[in-house]
């Protein structure tokens, strides 16, 4: 369309100016299209990501007073479990016995806890999303006593690193602080 | 052109102002259809079929269902039990889910026999990967419906694939829940998108069709019509056909629905959804099993997202990947040996995908999926070169009539 506009233009009269012109305005035109034609899809794309509601639910307070040393307990933050365990001092011990700069998703154990022994992960497998077994007392807890993945065989050590499988980082940590000596929020 | 080959006034009427008659006296009845087709060219028809089957039971199953969280497994038991035939609609439903797919992958291994992707039918075999694909998204979002675990944890794995992509791959998972995990948001837009996509695949249908009546169908001899005296008319010689194909399968879906239900399932999907538990050993429904071996076969995450996207993508480049100007594999008896080959290790990756990730299963899923990639990367393109094919008759009528003479 625009092209043979312009040409019967600059065929009947006067030569380069009128179909530059036109050009220049129907591509404004297509682009002025564009612009609309996005602000209107935006809204029905957008109405997908996480609503209000959603977002509001993002914090969680737990009391981890309660939890004996060696046990660990299950937490639901944004509808996904977050393990945490109250470490003994052996798995302390064998979290940092190894060069955390050596691993897959190099990181020391003392960069995933506020104490040393209270370890806190989001329980989900970073490949493919299951919840890692290892928080129960008769579950397997894989080669490297943390958890292991059922779903692909991925295992994490004691402090939830990726040691062996398919996952390609470690367990998340997830933001938290201590509101006091007893109660963390995470979120 | 059209008009005057009705009797009936009315149609006649009707027909001069929306050619409907016409069109449909033009795809069913005068088009003209090789003469030799076998029963491999009856998978077209019960592919519509199928779907045809999936969307009656599936609008009708939409009036009890509800897609909450909390009411969705338990409306789905109420289909079971207290709705009127719920029991037997649902039943048809998943159990065609399953004929379905064996239907189309047969439908595309007659493909890969007979070249049918060939010139030029490509465009006609890539809207057929396209319903291949739409298909699969159909059946995977449906599959979550029920919410029981294996939906549940189905949908964690499947949607988790795109965080792989690097940079961006989190929001996007993000985006595919509408939250942090699947949830509530995830299950309604799923539920949205499973009633939406089969009408979608009906639109390609259209397409594939209309791209498949422009040069007609392929034949066993992979050679082109040549005229009148290879072709009869689709109706009634090739209608009668397809219905003897329609019997036999509507008679075994009959079979798996009263009398094995369940048994193309899993049991683990009658458990209610437990977003904090993982099933111990989680598969996907059986047709995703060759696409999840090869996703497993690779140490990688972003490496075995991309095989098994890439085992389908690949087939849209078939058409020039193998240039041998022969199409059926009856003339290519190295070829021939190559497609077997193939259809064994589909079945292969199809049952390393089901078993655990673990020892000799994985590196035999290695040697599969390799093969897989090795038949259409390098195989093929070597055989367009390298092979010696055999003789071509000369029509499509030669070797008919010589078979009545001498045996083949």
């Amino acid at each position: 369309m625009a092209k043979s506009t312009s040409n019967s233009k600059s065929s009947s009269s006067n030569g380069m100016q009128e179909p530059a012109r036109r050009d220049f305005i129907v591509v404004a035109t297509y682009a002025m299209g564009a612009v609309g034609a996005g602000a209107v899809a935006w809204p029905l794309i957008d109405q997908m990501n996480p609503a209000a509601d959603t977002l509001a639910l993002a914090s969680t307070e737990v009391d981890v007073s309660k939890i004996a040393m060696g046990q660990a307990i299950t937490v639901t933050w944004r509808g996904k479990p977050v393990f945490i365990r109250h470490r003994t001092p052996d798995e302390i011990a064998r979290a940092n016995a190894i060069d955390g700069a050596e691993l897959r998703d190099p990181q020391e154990d003392e960069a995933r806890v506020q104490r040393p022994e209270l370890l806190v992960v989001v329980g989900v497998c970073t490949h493919l999303g299951c919840v890692p077994l290892g928080q129960k007392t008769g579950d397997v807890k894989g080669d490297y006593d943390g958890w292991f993945c059922p779903c692909h065989g991925s295992h994490y050590d004691t402090s939830g690193r990726i040691r062996r499988g398919p996952a390609p980082t470690n367990l998340e940590v997830p933001p938290y602080s201590f509101l006091s000596d007893n109660v963390i929020r995470i979120g | 052109m059209s008009a005057a080959k009705f009797s009936n006034p009315v149609v006649r009427w009707i027909d001069h102002r929306l050619p409907v008659f016409s069109m449909l006296d033009h795809t069913a009845n005068e088009y003209p259809t090789p003469k030799n087709l076998n029963y491999m060219w009856n998978f077209g028809s019960l592919a519509g079929l199928s779907l045809v089957i999936m969307i009656v039971t599936g609008i009708v199953l939409a009036m009890s269902y509800t897609a909450h969280v909390d009411y969705a497994f338990e409306s789905v038991e109420r289909i079971m039990r207290d709705v009127n035939h719920g029991w037997l609609i649902r039943y048809i439903h998943m159990n065609t889910a399953s004929f379905f797919f064996i239907v189309v992958y047969l439908h595309i291994f007659r493909g890969l026999y007979y070249g049918s992707y060939k010139a030029p039918r490509e465009l006609l075999w890539i809207l057929g990967v396209v319903i291949f694909l739409l298909m699969m998204a159909t059946a995977f979002m449906g599959y979550v419906l029920p919410w029981g675990q294996m939906s549940f944890w189905g949908a964690t794995v499947i949607t988790n694939l795109f965080s792989a992509i690097p940079l961006v791959g989190e929001s996007i998972v993000t985006f595919l829940w509408g939250g942090f995990s699947v949830d509530n948001p995830t299950l309604n837009r799923f539920f949205s998108l499973h009633y939406l996509m089969p009408f979608l695949i009906a639109g390609v249908v259209v397409l594939h069709i209309v791209a498949l009546h422009r040069f007609g169908s392929n034949n066993p001899i992979g050679i082109d019509t040549k005229g009148k005296q290879d072709t009869i008319s689709f109706h009634p010689y090739y209608t009668i056909k397809d219905i003897v194909g329609i019997a036999l399968f509507l008679l075994l879906l009959a079979v798996a629905v009263f009398f094995f239900p369940n048994a193309m399932g899993h049991p683990d999907n009658y458990i209610p959804a437990n977003p904090m538990q993982t099933p111990a050993h989680i598969v996907p429904e059986w047709y995703f099993l060759p696409f999840y071996a090869i996703l497993r076969a690779v140490p990688d995450k972003l490496g075995g997202v991309l095989l098994m996207f890439g085992a389908i993508a690949i087939l849209f480049i078939l058409p020039w990947l193998d240039r041998s100007p022969v199409r059926s594999a009856r003339f290519r008896p190295v070829f021939r040996i190559f497609f077997w080959l193939l259809f064994i290790d589909a079945i292969a990756l199809g049952y390393l995908g089901g078993k655990p990730a673990e020892g000799i299963y994985v590196t035999l899923s290695r040697v599969a999926t390799a093969w897989y990639f090795l038949h259409f990367l390098v195989i093929l393109p070597m055989l367009s070169v390298f092979e010696n094919t055999k003789p071509l008759p000369k029509s499509i009528s030669e070797p008919v009539l010589a078979t009545t003479v001498a045996a083949e």
